[in-house]
């Protein structure tokens, strides 16, 4: 009996991934265990072990395929003992090189894209049957008359049970007044997965010339929660400037003290743990709105963004609120080398209750960050750098930090946001106080 | 300090007591007030008992039969009594049910007759004893009785409703049924099987006059071969009762002739229960003895609800039953509702041979100017049917040309009230004819002939 491999689901709300390297060929004797490939999912790549022994026969998803539903067949393995070469496979029989071109509608048929740059190796399916996930509900009826009046079943809006398309939504469409899916040119169908972008997009200037890159399913991602973010959470923004003169030096000398055991503490682990602090001391900040209730929570889960190839990643410091500066500091350590391999487990980047971007670093003096949804705040933090400040009514120098928070008004207002950000800046300038 | 429901159904037949228990399943406080029998007019007084002594009837005409099949049973006789005897335990039986369906669900069953008081509130009365009853919604479902006429009237002795026509005291020598509706075919073929001999008059111009024209005609070739008289285009225009007999005249053709008869059974339509409900009185409007409600069942009056028979044609229980779920879930809030299709509500007819049918007719498709196509197979041609003895009959199918969609299906013949279901399953699914051709039909069945009636609306029948 031939084994079939399935694209695995990594995390619990993966649909799709990218099959991003095979590390075995057809041919290759594999091991229970043995990693045979890589999977890119959209905050991560992961490793695929082989759960049984046997020979791959045939790799049926060519490496660099996008968007493999979760459940379908990626290769067909030959069990101990079983000819490989004899095992019947009902996809095409060479390994899929060539592109057929997309369907209408499928997420590479931009109109004005060139059809074969980097092409994109067939969804080889085993069989259609590995593919009914994206299948359009519809009545028979529905669709004979759909098809009879020329009319694109897909971008009809089903009021059936399940949302079934049925005879009435395609006649309301052909009446001019059914709820058709919006379809510009290069949005993917009703079909496609979740992770793409849904607004409005636009070719390119073709009388520049233009490099086109097929856009990473991090990207997608970044550009569908960060876009719902935007058009859907009322933002607001309160900035405030931070004397850093103290937590330098008490930086300084912690670092000092912990050399010998490894221990480096950075300002922004600071600035995690001043956060956490503030949040457990005005925990009206850290909530998250949830439409017709709030959630409260009682931890601070601190995402920290993380600038990485080709996007970012939000790994999460859980319970930073109890957690001491050096501890602090090695998840931190190990999260964002992690981020930069791109070998995050989607429990490291899952959740969290408040965000922070730091770029600091960029010597920007100060910004404002897009919340994190279904976070409530994320605050962004610019640059500490020599100011002049007014000290007993003289003009004095110190190093100062401004940061920004935007804040969910839907979930918290501004007096509560002040009050957090007064608390934040409390810690911070006195930062022996975070060590209560 | 009266009782508050969410939700007050006032009727406990199959559209009332369907809707307290769909209310409770969704989580109102319900409670259904009922004056007579749990089950109504349905369970205790229409289609149950009915199919009980039409199965008698059945039975007899069988065992009438029985050297065909190679039996012996040299007197076939029956014993009226013991006929309405069984009828009426399995009602009995089936009213006691209901009682311990509205129980495990928690619907409070209050005994006595409702009537719409002040705004939100309802009185029910029983043995001269008031009590008031809140309510936030109150669905009226109080069902209809047999319709009468001033010339027209029934008195329980010679001159039956289906009500006495239930329990009759003897088996008339001659009967005359007025109307050729479900209901009043239903007993001529009852009282025919058991030896009466039956006149049917109906005014339109053939016999089961809702069907489609070829089951009308085939119908009526039946009965007459059993030995009835139809009488179409005809109206009773006077009864004289009193005497030994029944005198009926009857106007056929324009031309009036008189023939006497030892009982007549009315069933010339039936009548919503209307009267007495405070209906009016709480801006309920009411048409020609039906409630005027929309197609979710809302009388326009703030929560007050009608659902069944008393809401208007057709008058079937699981019209009832499937408009009071509707009905409760609209005033629930629940999501993705639609309205009934009333075109896909099935009807059945339990005479011999039996009438089943559901969407439209050939006539009536025509007369839309329908590009349509149509198939027919006959029971003859069924293994199954011949092998019952079962050969008259026949399954006929309507498509659109163009679309193939199943517009309507008309059965005639030994057990097909109980195959019309899959014609309504593919219906409410948009079946085109590709996947009714496509469906592997058991043999030896009868329904095989549902499969070949498809295949020769398009030219493909294989058995015939």
């Amino acid at each position: 009996m031939s084994i079939e491999i399935f694209m695995p689901a990594l995390s619990p709300t993966m649909e799709t991934g990218t099959l991003a390297k095979w590390l075995v060929a057809e041919g290759d004797n594999v091991e229970s265990g043995d990693v045979i490939a890589e999977i890119e999912t959209d905050k991560a790549t992961m490793e695929v072990e082989s759960i049984d022994d046997g020979t791959i026969a045939k790799i049926l998803v060519a490496e660099g395929t996008d968007e493999v539903p979760v459940g379908q067949i990626i290769a067909i393995m030959a069990e101990e003992g079983e000819d490989a070469s004899a095992i019947d496979v009902s996809a095409p029989s060479a390994a899929p090189k060539t592109a057929p071109v997309p369907d209408a509608g499928q997420e590479t048929a931009s109109p004005v894209a060139p059809v074969d740059q980097a092409p994109a190796p067939a969804q080889a399916a085993a069989s259609s049957s590995v593919t009914t996930g994206d299948r359009v509900k519809a009545s028979p009826l529905a669709k004979r008359i759909a098809k009879q009046s020329g009319v694109d079943i897909a971008a009809i809006s089903g009021t059936g049970p399940h949302g079934r398309i049925v005879k009435r939504d395609v006649e309301a469409t052909l009446a001019g007044d059914g709820a058709v899916a919006a379809s510009a040119p290069a949005t993917p169908s009703p079909s496609a997965p979740a992770t793409a972008v849904e607004t409005n997009v636009y070719g390119p200037h073709d009388d520049i010339p233009f490099r086109e890159e097929k856009l990473k399913n991090m990207r997608k991602t970044i550009a569908k929660r960060l876009t719902e973010s935007k058009t859907t959470v009322p933002h607001f923004y309160l900035t405030v400037d931070i004397e850093l003169d103290n937590l330098l030096t008490l930086r300084k000398e912690l670092n000092t003290k912990g050399a010998d055991d490894g221990i480096k503490v950075s300002v922004n682990d600071f600035v995690i743990r001043a956060s956490a602090l503030a949040l457990k001391k005005v925990p009206a900040a850290n909530v998250q709105f949830g439409g017709d209730k709030m959630y409260w929570y009682e931890r601070a889960d601190i995402s920290v963004a993380v600038a990485i190839e080709g996007g970012l990643v939000t790994p999460v410091v859980r319970g930073a609120d109890s957690k001491g500066l050096g501890e602090i500091a090695a998840d931190m350590k190990d999260l964002a080398g992690r981020a930069r391999d791109g070998k995050l487990m989607p429990e490291d980047y899952a959740g969290g209750t408040f965000s922070i971007s730091n770029l600091g670093m960029f010597g920007i003096k100060e910004f404002s960050a897009v919340i994190n949804p279904p976070q409530g705040a994320i605050l962004a933090v610019g640059a500490g750098e020599q100011r002049p400040v007014i000290r007993d009514g003289a003009v004095a120098a110190a190093t100062v930090m401004s940061c920004t928070l935007s804040c969910d008004h839907r979930a918290i207002d501004g007096a509560v946001g002040a009050e957090f950000l007064k608390a934040f800046k409390g810690f911070m300038q006195d930062p022996i106080t975070m060590l209560f | 300090m009266s009782k508050s429901y969410d939700l007050v159904v006032i009727g406990g037949g199959p559209g009332g007591y369907v809707a307290a228990i769909r209310g409770a399943q969704l989580g109102m406080t319900v409670a259904c007030v009922e004056r007579e029998h749990l089950g109504g007019i349905c369970l205790n007084w229409g289609c149950i008992p009915t199919k009980a002594l039409l199965r008698s009837a059945e039975v007899m005409h069988l065992a009438q039969n029985a050297s065909s099949f190679g039996l012996k049973i040299p007197t076939v006789e029956f014993d009226l009594d013991a006929i309405v005897k069984r009828s009426r335990g399995v009602a009995g039986q089936l009213s006691g049910g209901i009682g311990h369906l509205l129980k495990k669900n928690k619907v409070t069953h209050i005994e006595g007759v409702a009537k719409l008081a002040a705004k939100g509130k309802i009185t029910v009365t029983k043995a001269g004893k008031a009590t008031e009853v809140a309510y936030k919604n109150v669905i009226v479902a109080t069902g209809a009785r047999a319709r009468e006429l001033p010339h027209l009237k029934a008195d329980g002795k010679q001159v039956w409703t289906y009500k006495h026509a239930l329990t009759p005291d003897t088996v008339p020598g001659k009967l005359l049924v007025i109307g050729s509706g479900a209901i009043g075919i239903e007993f001529a073929s009852f009282f025919n099987d058991l030896g009466s001999d039956v006149t049917v008059v109906e005014m339109m111009d053939r016999v089961l006059p809702v069907e489609d024209h070829e089951v009308s005609a085939f119908a009526e070739t039946s009965f007459k071969k059993q030995g009835m008289t139809i009488l179409k285009k005809a109206s009773v225009t006077d009864l004289k009762t009193g005497g030994k007999k029944v005198t009926a005249t009857i106007e056929v053709g324009g031309k009036n002739q008189t023939a006497e008869f030892d009982r007549v059974i009315l069933a010339i339509g039936i009548t919503g229960n209307v009267e007495n409900l405070g209906l009016e009185e709480n801006g309920v409007k009411i048409d020609r003895g039906h409630i005027i409600a929309d197609e979710w069942g809302f009388t326009g009056s703030d929560g007050i609800w009608a659902i069944g028979d008393v809401a208007g044609a057709p008058w079937l229980a699981h019209k009832a039953s499937h408009e009071g779920i509707i009905t409760v879930e609209k005033i629930n809030g629940e999501k993705d509702l639609h309205p009934m299709d009333k075109n896909n509500i099935p009807g059945c007819t339990y005479c011999r041979p039996q009438v089943a049918s559901v969407g439209k007719t050939e006539q009536a498709l025509k007369e839309e100017g329908r590009d349509i196509k149509v198939g027919k197979f006959p029971f003859v041609g069924n293994g199954k049917a011949i092998a019952l003895g079962e050969t008259e009959g026949f399954v006929k199918t309507i498509f659109d040309a163009k679309t193939g969609e199943l517009l309507g299906a008309h059965m005639i013949g030994a057990e097909v009230t109980e195959m019309i279901q899959g014609y309504v399953v593919g219906r409410t699914l948009e079946t085109t004819e590709a996947e009714l051709m496509h469906t592997v039909f058991p043999h030896p069945t009868l329904s095989e002939m549902m499969h070949e009636s498809v295949l020769d609306a398009y030219g493909r029948v294989i058995h015939f």
